[in-house]
């Protein structure tokens, strides 16, 4: 079982103020964890990655384990700890304005 | 007992404000879609109940929202916006070619005739079409590939296809308007496009009167007489009587020519309104003071209308999607600000009132005329 915190904007689409839960098969990677996200909500299709590229949208982050994680390849294995579910998946919009 | 619903859109969601006929007391409802930019919300005016909205920001990208309930309840639908074929360039800033790139939708036209089918007009400018409600959009892309695309550059506030106007005579003709390529017309429903800007002079263009380049803010066209239509350009307000073939300027004595908003009565043609603005740099009323001007000639001749609105220390701006009217017998006038006020006038701009005055900025304002 995999935890995602979701940023305040996307939660509020999906009408939610919890974390998320997915169950993956497999190796958990950013792409699954999105694509399974995705597939529960579709309304958040777009707008964690570019529809076209598929790529992360340019202000969207993911963090972990106190770690960025937002530049590694989307087929890297999440750690340890995120696949366990014993720490979550941070998906945050990026600090921006004033 | 009939009375209105005011669809406003701002920097940080959407509210819906409604009232009955005498447009004395409103019920404030949201926000909705909280945290986002609304760029418009807007109902069908085949079905009251069925209401598209605009939801995007710059970390999430577009979503598209349709009510089936008047605003109770809403669910996403497609947020897709694919150019179609090879998109190709259009002018940057600097005049380098750049590549087109979906931004966001401004604007949000339903049918007149069907719930289902609306037009989207969309950042970099573009129009696309749904006919299943929004789940799907296909663009329409005579408009954009009709052959002074690749000229097209953006204003301030980006290439934008801010204004979609269909004719309810003719659902074949089309109407949209590009910041800053100007204006262009379809008399196929949408397949060809050719420019409307004959008459139009922009001094920020090399080529005063060229055909395409004009930033054009806004459009208005009263329903009964759809060959008339008013334009409020970066500056001059103009008028074209010949469905956009010819344009005349009718800015007459207005305290500046500059501003964003246009609107036409619901029931009277010839009478207009517009918000003078400063200037292009600076935008805000003239002499802080906020003034509607309604011209009851169809422009030239304009009048202030002041009662109830802000006289002193007021720098606020009127964004071009921002006034509406109803259609109630005494034509109810309304218009959001920059700074999060919306007013109200039940008597067709005699007298206004503030319905709130402290939302976010107010980015669009529509008006449902309910039964």
């Amino acid at each position: 079982m995999i935890r995602v915190v979701l940023p305040a904007q996307l939660r509020t689409i999906i009408h939610t103020e919890q974390e998320v839960e997915l169950d993956i098969v497999g190796q958990p990677t950013q792409r699954s964890v999105i694509d399974a996200l995705e597939a529960r909500y579709p309304a958040l299709q777009g707008t964690i990655r570019d529809p076209a590229t598929q790529k992360r949208r340019p202000f969207v982050r993911f963090f972990a384990c106190e770690n960025d994680l937002s530049h590694e390849s989307p087929d890297q294995p999440l750690p340890d700890a995120v696949a366990g579910g014993t720490e979550p998946l941070f998906i945050v919009g990026a600090m921006a304005g004033g | 007992m009939s009375g209105v619903r005011v669809l406003v859109g701002t920097r940080k969601g959407a509210f819906v404000l409604t009232s009955d006929a005498r447009r004395q007391t409103w019920d404030v409802d949201g926000p909705l879609f909280a945290g986002w930019e609304i760029y418009h919300v807007k109902g069908s005016p085949a079905d009251p109940d069925r209401l598209y909205a605009s939801q995007s920001t710059g970390w999430f990208g577009q979503l598209i929202q349709r009510s089936d309930d008047g605003g109770t309840t809403w669910e996403t639908v497609g947020n897709q916006f694919p150019y179609d074929g090879v998109p190709g360039t259009h002018q940057w800033y600097d005049g380098t070619p750049h590549p087109w790139e979906f931004a966001r939708v401004w604007h949000l036209e339903p049918s007149l005739t069907d719930p289902d089918t609306v037009l989207a007009g969309v950042e970099d400018a573009a129009l696309f079409r749904s006919t299943d409600a929004g789940a799907s959009w296909h663009e329409l892309s005579g408009l954009r590939c009709h052959g002074s695309g690749p000229s097209w550059q953006p204003g301030a506030g980006g290439m934008c296809l801010h204004t979609v106007i269909v004719d309810p005579t003719n659902a074949q003709r089309i109407f949209v308007a590009i910041s800053a390529a100007g204006v262009f017309r379809s008399d196929d429903g949408g397949e060809t496009w050719l420019p409307a800007n004959r008459g139009l002079r922009s001094e920020g263009i090399p080529d005063e009167d060229a055909e395409v380049g004009h930033c054009v803010h806004r459009l208005a066209m009263h329903p009964s007489r759809p060959d008339v239509l008013y334009m409020q350009k970066h500056w001059d307000v103009m008028r074209s009587d010949d469905a956009g073939d010819s344009w005349q300027e009718i800015s007459g004595d207005l305290p500046t020519d500059f501003g964003f908003a246009i609107e036409v009565h619901a029931h009277e043609p010839d009478t207009v309104y517009v918000v003078p603005i400063q200037s292009d740099s600076e935008h805000f009323p003239p002499d802080g003071k906020l003034r509607v001007y309604r011209s009851r000639t169809g422009g030239h001749d304009w009048e202030p209308l002041t009662n109830g609105l802000p006289q002193a220390h007021c720098y606020v701006n009127v964004l071009r999607d921002a006034m509406a009217v109803d259609s109630l017998d005494a034509c109810g006038v309304y218009f959001g600000t920059t700074g999060g006020q919306v007013y109200a006038s039940p008597d067709a701009g005699d007298t206004w009132a503030p319905i709130v005055r402290d939302l976010p900025s107010v980015l669009s304002l529509e008006v449902q005329t309910l039964p």
